[in-house]
C-alpha cells in the first residue's frame, strides 16, 4: 500500500470520527442540558418516612373518632417519630446543614420546597404535643378536669396532624413534580397520588405489622395495594418516549418497576390469600425502593441532553 | 457598532445599581475568538475556585460546562456547515465540498425574565437586584439544592467538597460588586472583540436585532436571537445571537420555569389527600 493511499484512508477514517455536529452526542457534545438533583439517600428515605408518618396521623384521627384507642395511640406514635426524623434526614441533606434555621425565613406558596417546610413544621408542631396529650390522658395521670382538658387538646392537636399529614405524605410529589426534570414533571398528577397513597398503605402495614390486625387497616391495604396496582399500569401506559425513559431504563427504571411489583399487585395477591405479614412488609419494602426509584430517575433523566429536548416536542 | 473600542458601553463607568436600570449581556459568537478570558476574568474576579483539569476531547472546549465553580463557559462548537458566505474547500482529497464551521459562544447565567431558582429558593437567599440580575446572597444559601432541579438552564449548582466555600448553590452574580461601584461585569471588561457585550437591557435588545438582520443580509442565512419572551422564562437578561439551532449549544428551544406546573401538581396533591383521608375514614367506619 503506498504511503498516499493509507493516508486517504485515515482521512476517511477521521471525518466519519466527526461526520455528526460537535462529536456525535445529542446536542453539545451529549453534555447535560439540566443540572440533575444533587440529593442523596437522605431524601429518598424523607419521601418514605415522612409519607408513612403524614398518612399515620390520619388513621390516628379515624382511629380515635371511631373508638381504637390503642390503634390510635400506636398510629401516633409512628406519626411523632416520623415526624422527629424527618427534619433530622433534610437537615442531613443539605449541603450548610447549621443554616437549616434560613428555611423559616420566608413563606413562599410558589417554592413548593417552601410550603413543604412549613407543612412538616405544622405537622410536627401538633402530633408531637399530640401525642404527649394523648399518652397523659390514656394513662389518667391527672384527675378529673384537667384530664377532660387534655383529652380536648388532644382531640385537636390530633386533628391538626390529620390536617397536614395528608399534605405532608402527597406534597412531595408536588416538590420533585414542580421541576425542570422531564422524568418528573411529565408525571407530575401521578407523583402526589403514588406518594399519598404509599404513604397511607405504608401506615397500614407498620401498624398491622406492630400486631393491630383490624378490619380496618387490612382494607386500607387491599384498597392501596389495589390503587399502586393500578399506577403501574398508568405508568406503563403513560409514556412520553425520550422524555421519560428514565422510569423505564437503566437502574431507576428497575427501582420503579420493582418498588411498584412489590407494593401494587404483589401486596394484593398476599393479602387475598390473608398473608397480612408478607402483603405489609412487600408494601413497606416496595414504597421504599420507588422512592429511591424516582430520585435515581431524577438524576438519570436531568444528565440526559435528549430527555430535555424530546419534552419539549 | 461592533469595535468600539473605549467608546464601548463596556468600558465606561455607570451609575446602573443607583439608577435601578435594568442591564444585560448580550453574546456574539461571531466576532468570538475563543480565547476564554472571560472564563479566565470571572474566576480572578469572583474568587472562584479550580475545579479540576481534564481533557475533555470536546475540541478546544475543557471546561464542560456552566456550575458552581463555572460562571462562564465558552462552547466550541463543530458543525459540518457552512459559516456565512465561507469559501467551502475539501477536507478530504475527494473532489466533493465539506462545509465545516467552528462557532465559539461563550455561555453564561441568563439571568431569566422568570427565574426558576429565584421562584423554587426556600431560604429568600436567591433575589432579584436592582439592575435585574438573579443574585445568590451566600451568606443566607443553605444548600437545599431546590433551585438546581428548578433551573430550566441547568446553570446553577451546588458546589462540592472539598472546593472553598462548599455546600452553597452558585451561579454568576452579574458581577453585582462590581457594578455596584460603577464597573463594567468582569467578562464584558476583558473580552477582546466585544463578543459579549454589556449595557442597558433595552440598548442591547436592539442591538441585536440589528445585528442579527446584518448578518443575515451578508450571507449568514441561519443567524437568530436566542432570548426566548414567548415562553413561561418570558426572555432572558443575558441573551445569544446563535447560528443554527439552539440544540447544537445546549440550549433549551422551548425552555419553561417550573412554576407552571404547580397548578396541575398541587391540585392532584389535595385532591388525593382528601379522597385518601375519606377512604380511610370509611374503612374505620364501615369495619
Amino acid at each position: 500500500m503506498t504511503n498516499e493511499k493509507r493516508l486517504d484512508e485515515l482521512r476517511e477514517e477521521s471525518k466519519l470520527a466527526t461526520a455528526s455536529p460537535s462529536g456525535g452526542g445529542p446536542g453539545y457534545y451529549g453534555q447535560p442540558v439540566i443540572k440533575p438533583p444533587v440529593w442523596t439517600w437522605e431524601i429518598p428515605v424523607y419521601l418514605f418516612i415522612g409519607g408513612l408518618a403524614g398518612m399515620s396521623a390520619v388513621i390516628a384521627l379515624a382511629a380515635a373518632i371511631f373508638h381504637h384507642l390503642d390503634v390510635g395511640r400506636a398510629a401516633m406514635w409512628a406519626a411523632a417519630i416520623g415526624a422527629i426524623l424527618s427534619p433530622i434526614l433534610l437537615i442531613m441533606d443539605l449541603g450548610r446543614p447549621h443554616l437549616f434555621i434560613n428555611m423559616l425565613r420566608v413563606f413562599k406558596p410558589q417554592s413548593a420546597m417552601s410550603m413543604g417546610v412549613w407543612i412538616l413544621t405544622a405537622f410536627g408542631a401538633c402530633v408531637v404535643p399530640g401525642l404527649i396529650a394523648l399518652e397523659l390522658h390514656a394513662h389518667q395521670i391527672f384527675p378529673g378536669a384537667f384530664d377532660q382538658s387534655l383529652r380536648i387538646a388532644a382531640g385537636i392537636l390530633i386533628f391538626g396532624s390529620a390536617i397536614f399529614g395528608m399534605l405532608l405524605a402527597t406534597y412531595t410529589g408536588v416538590l420533585i413534580g414542580a421541576t425542570a426534570i422531564p422524568a418528573w414533571f411529565l408525571h407530575r398528577v401521578l407523583l402526589p397520588i403514588h406518594f399519598g397513597v404509599a404513604g397511607l398503605g405504608s401506615a397500614a402495614a407498620l401498624l398491622e405489622m406492630l400486631g393491630h390486625r383490624i378490619a380496618a387497616l387490612n382494607a386500607i391495604g387491599f384498597f392501596a395495594a389495589a390503587i399502586e396496582t393500578a399506577l403501574l399500569v398508568w405508568l406503563t401506559m403513560d409514556k412520553h418516549g425520550a422524555a421519560d425513559r428514565a422510569i423505564r431504563e437503566h437502574r431507576s427504571g428497575w427501582l420503579i418497576r420493582i418498588g411498584e411489583i412489590l407494593s401494587g399487585p404483589l401486596a394484593l395477591v398476599f393479602r387475598f390469600f390473608g398473608l397480612v405479614p408478607f402483603a405489609a412488609i412487600s408494601f413497606l419494602i416496595g414504597a421504599l425502593v420507588s422512592r429511591f426509584g424516582w430520585i435515581a430517575a431524577g438524576k438519570v433523566s436531568g444528565a440526559d441532553p435528549e430527555s430535555v429536548f424530546a419534552a419539549e416536542r | 457598532m461592533i469595535g468600539e473600542g473605549t467608546k464601548s458601553t463596556n468600558q465606561r463607568r455607570h451609575n446602573y445599581v443607583q439608577e435601578n436600570v435594568e442591564v444585560g449581556f448580550f453574546t456574539d459568537p461571531t466576532v468570538c475568538i475563543g480565547c476564554k478570558a472571560c472564563e479566565v476574568a470571572c474566576k480572578e474576579w469572583n474568587q472562584v475556585p479550580d475545579d479540576g483539569f481534564t481533557w475533555s476531547g470536546n475540541s478546544y472546549d475543557n471546561t464542560g460546562g456552566l456550575g458552581a465553580s463555572t460562571w462562564r463557559h465558552v462552547l466550541f462548537v463543530e458543525q459540518d456547515r457552512q459559516k456565512g458566505n465561507q469559501i467551502v474547500g475539501s477536507h478530504s482529497l475527494g473532489n466533493g465540498e465539506d462545509p465545516f464551521r467552528w462557532v465559539f459562544l461563550s455561555d453564561v447565567c441568563k439571568h431569566c425574565e422568570e427565574a426558576g431558582c429565584l421562584e423554587a429558593c426556600p431560604t429568600g437567599s436567591i433575589v432579584r437586584t436592582e439592575v435585574g440580575s438573579v443574585l445568590v446572597q451566600d451568606d443566607v444559601c443553605n444548600g437545599c439544592g431546590y433551585c438546581v432541579v428548578s433551573c430550566p438552564f441547568g446553570v446553577i449548582d451546588r458546589r462540592p467538597e472539598p472546593l472553598a466555600d462548599a455546600g452553597g448553590a452558585f451561579k454568576c452574580t452579574f458581577c453585582y460588586d462590581r457594578q455596584k461601584s460603577g464597573l463594567v461585569p468582569a467578562c464584558a471588561k476583558v473580552c477582546p472583540t466585544e463578543s459579549i457585550v454589556f449595557g442597558r437591557l433595552d440598548d442591547l435588545r436592539a442591538r441585536a436585532q440589528e445585528r442579527v438582520q446584518q448578518l443575515r443580509q451578508s450571507g449568514y442565512g441561519d443567524a437568530q436571537l436566542y432570548d426566548p419572551q414567548e415562553t413561561s422564562v418570558r426572555g432572558i437578561h443575558a441573551f445569544f445571537l446563535i447560528l443554527g439551532e439552539p440544540e447544537a449549544y445546549g440550549l433549551p428551544a422551548k425552555p419553561q420555569i417550573p412554576t407552571i406546573h404547580l397548578k396541575s401538581a398541587w391540585t392532584s396533591a389535595i385532591a388525593t389527600a382528601v379522597a385518601l383521608s375519606l377512604a380511610t375514614f370509611c374503612a374505620f367506619y364501615f369495619l
